[in-house]
C-alpha cells in the first residue's frame, strides 16, 4: 500500500511537471503579441506556481520551516524591487535578477555536491556545469548591474596581457573540474576545497568575462547573461534529474541566445568582437580630431516654427533620452504636433539603450501607442518624405559612418538613416562624442540642426511654445 | 543512464523549441519577454526547495538550499510581477 502510493505522488508529480512545461511553453507563445503577452506573463506565472506547490507536496521534504523562511524573504525582497524600480533602471533590473537566478542554481548544485553519496560522473559533470555557469552568471551579472547603474565606470577595462590571463583562468577551471568529477583528493584534500576552488574560479571568470565590455554593448551582455541564467538552471535539472528545469531552463537559454544574436546582428559585429575588442576603449586620439565644418545650432522658438509646419515627423530616441527622464515631455510633444495635423511615428533602433527593447517599455510607460513605434527597416525606405526628424540622445544609432565611411569603426552597423530627412534636429548636450569615442558627421551637415541642453528642458521649451 | 539519455533528448527539443517560440516575439516586447524568461529561470526553485527541506536538522546542504530558495524566489516573484507592470503599459490607442 505504501509503495502504491509513493508510486501514485510521483507519477503526479511528473505530470504536473509537464503540465508546467506547457504553460511555461504557452506563456512564452503569447508574449509574441501586446495584445496577448499580459495574459501570457500570467499563465507562465501560474506555471511556476503549479511547479512549486506540487513540489512542497514532494514526501522528501521532511521541513518546512526554513523553506517558508527563504520563501517569505524572498517574495518580499522580489515584490518590493519590483513595485519600486524606475522603468529608466529596467535594465540593471533585469541583470541582478539574472545573477540572482545564477547564485540559486549555484547554491543547489553546492548542495547537492556535498550532501553527496554516490554520485556518476554524469552527476557530477552536471554539478560542475552548474557551479561554473551559475558562478560566471552570478559575478557577470554584478559587473553588468555595476556599470548599469554607474557604481563603476561604464567603460571598457582593458590591460596588458588579459587576454593571457583569461585563459590561464579557463585553464585552471578546467583543471578544477576534473579535479570534480575523476581525479578527487589529488589537488585538494576535501570536497568543501573542491567546491570553493571551482567556485572562487567561476567567480573571477564572471568578473573578466564582462570588465572589457563597454556600456552601449550591454545589451549584448544581458541578453547573454539572460542565457546563462536558464542554461545553469537547466544544468541544475541534470543534477536533480527534473525534467521541468531542464525545459525551462532551456528555453531561456535559447531565448537569451537569439536576442544575443540580434543584438550582434543590429551593430554588424560577431559575439567574439562584442566580449573581447574592447569596443569603445579608444579614445578620440586618432580619426576624430579632424574638423568636420561647423555646426548649425538652432534655438527652441527656431524649432518650434519648422515642427509647426511639417507634416511628417520622425522621432528617434537613444539612452540620452532614457538618461534624461525626458520619455513623458517627448511623447507630450508627440501629441501636441499630432493635434497640429502631422503624422508623428517613432523610429526604434534594435539596440538603442542599455537592453533590447528598453525605448519601447520607456515610451510604454509614457503612454505612447505601441503602434506608432516603427523598425529601421520600414522607414529608411521612406525617409526622404519625412519633414522633420528629432533625435533625442541617440548619436551611434543615427551616425552615417556606418554606411559611407569604410574606416569607421562602426563601419556596415545598420543605422536609422535620419540623415536623408529634409530636417534633422539633434537634441544633444554638447559636442563631446559619443558611448564609443567616435565622431558623427551627421552634426556638420547642412540639414542638421542642434538644440543643445538637456534632453527634456530642450524638449519642454518647444512644447511652451506650441503653447503659447 | 537510460532516463539522463531521455533528458538529453528533452534539452535538444526544447531548446529547438524555445528558438522557434522567441524568434517570433516582435522587438517592442523585447525587455519584457527578458524580465519574463528571467522569472522562469527561477525553476532552479524546485531544485532549492528539496534541498532546502531535506533534513529536519541544519545540514550544509539545508543551508545551501535554503539561501537558494530565498534568491530563486526573488528571481520569480519579482520577475513575474515586473514584467506584469511593464505588460500593462502597452496600449494601443
Amino acid at each position: 500500500m505504501t509503495f502504491l502510493q509513493s508510486f501514485d505522488i510521483s507519477i503526479i508529480s511528473d505530470l504536473a511537471y509537464i503540465g508546467a512545461s506547457v504553460l511555461f511553453i504557452y506563456g512564452l507563445k503569447m508574449l509574441g503579441s501586446p495584445i496577448t503577452a499580459r495574459n501570457g506573463n500570467l499563465l507562465s506565472a501560474s506555471g511556476m506556481l503549479l511547479a512549486v506547490i506540487i513540489t512542497l507536496l514532494n514526501q522528501h521534504i521532511l521541513t518546512y520551516e526554513y523553506i517558508l523562511l527563504g520563501m517569505l524573504l524572498g517574495a518580499i525582497v522580489g515584490a518590493s524591487s519590483a513595485i519600486l524600480v524606475k522603468m529608466t533602471s529596467m535594465p540593471e533590473m533585469v541583470a541582478i535578477f539574472n545573477g540572482f537566478g545564477g547564485l540559486a542554481s549555484l547554491l543547489v548544485g553546492s548542495g547537492e555536491y556535498l550532501n553527496g553519496t554516490d554520485e556518476n560522473s554524469f552527476t557530477l559533470f552536471a554539478i560542475y556545469l552548474t557551479l561554473l555557469i551559475g558562478g560566471v552568471t552570478f559575478t557577470g551579472s554584478l559587473i553588468a548591474y555595476g556599470k548599469l547603474s554607474e557604481i563603476i565606470s561604464g567603460r571598457p577595462f582593458i590591460y596588458k596581457g588579459q587576454q593571457v590571463f583569461n585563459g590561464l583562468i579557463l585553464i585552471a577551471l578546467i583543471v578544477a573540474g576534473l579535479e570534480l568529477i575523476w581525479f578527487q583528493g589529488v589537488l585538494t584534500e576535501n570536497m568543501f576545497q573542491t567546491i570553493f576552488l571551482l567556485i572562487f574560479l567561476a567567480f573571477i571568470f564572471g568578473v573578466l568575462l564582462v570588465i572589457p565590455i563597454g556600456g552601449a554593448d550591454m545589451p549584448v551582455v544581458i541578453a547573454l547573461l539572460n542565457s546563462y541564467s536558464g542554461l545553469a538552471a537547466c544544468a541544475a535539472g541534470f543534477v536533480i534529474l527534473n525534467n521541468v528545469l531542464i525545459v525551462a531552463g532551456a528555453l531561456v537559454g535559447a531565448s537569451g541566445l537569439i536576442l544575443t544574436n540580434i543584438m550582434c546582428k543590429a551593430m554588424n559585429r560577431s559575439l567574439a568582437n562584442v566580449l573581447f575588442s574592447g569596443f569603445g576603449s579608444v579614445t578620440s586620439s586618432n580619426e576624430s580630431s579632424e574638423e568636420q565644418g561647423e555646426v548649425n545650432p538652432i534655438s527652441s522658438q527656431d524649432a518650434y516654427l519648422i515642427l509647426e509646419a511639417a507634416n511628417s515627423i520622425l522621432i528617434v530616441p537613444g539612452y540620452g533620452m532614457a538618461v534624461a527622464q525626458a520619455q513623458h515631455a517627448v511623447r507630450e510633444l508627440g501629441e501636441l504636433l499630432e493635434a497640429n495635423g502631422a503624422e508623428v511615428k517613432y523610429a526604434i533602433h534594435p539596440v538603442a539603450g542599455r537592453m533590447p527593447g528598453h525605448m519601447n517599455v520607456l515610451l510604454a510607460e509614457a503612454n505612447v501607442s505601441y503602434d506608432v513605434l516603427v523598425e529601421p527597416e520600414d522607414v529608411n525606405p521612406i525617409m526622404e518624405t519625412v519633414d522633420a526628424c528629432l533625435v533625442i540622445g541617440a548619436n551611434d544609432v543615427v551616425n552615417p559612418d556606418a554606411k559611407d565611411n569604410e574606416g569607421s569603426p562602426i563601419y556596415g552597423m545598420p543605422i536609422i538613416e535620419v540623415d536623408r530627412a529634409k530636417t534633422v534636429f539633434v537634441l544633444k548636450r554638447s559636442m563631446a562624442s559619443g558611448f564609443a569615442g567616435i565622431q558623427n558627421p551627421l552634426f556638420f551637415k547642412s540639414n542638421t540642426r542642434m538644440l543643445f541642453g538637456d534632453a527634456k528642458q530642450s524638449v519642454s521649451e518647444v512644447i511652451s511654445e506650441f503653447k503659447s | 543512464m537510460e532516463s539522463i539519455i531521455l533528458l538529453l533528448f528533452v534539452l535538444v527539443l526544447s531548446i529547438f523549441l524555445g528558438i522557434e517560440l522567441i524568434s517570433k516575439v516582435p522587438s517592442t516586447l523585447h525587455t519584457p519577454l527578458m524580465s519574463g524568461a528571467n522569472a522562469i529561470s527561477g525553476i532552479t526553485l524546485v531544485g532549492a526547495l528539496l534541498s532546502s527541506g531535506s533534513n529536519d536538522s541544519l545540514t550544509i546542504t539545508v543551508l545551501l538550499g535554503t539561501a537558494a530558495v530565498f534568491f530563486a524566489t526573488i528571481n520569480v516573484v519579482g520577475g513575474y510581477l515586473v514584467t506584469n507592470r511593464m505588460l500593462s503599459m502597452f496600449k494601443k490607442k
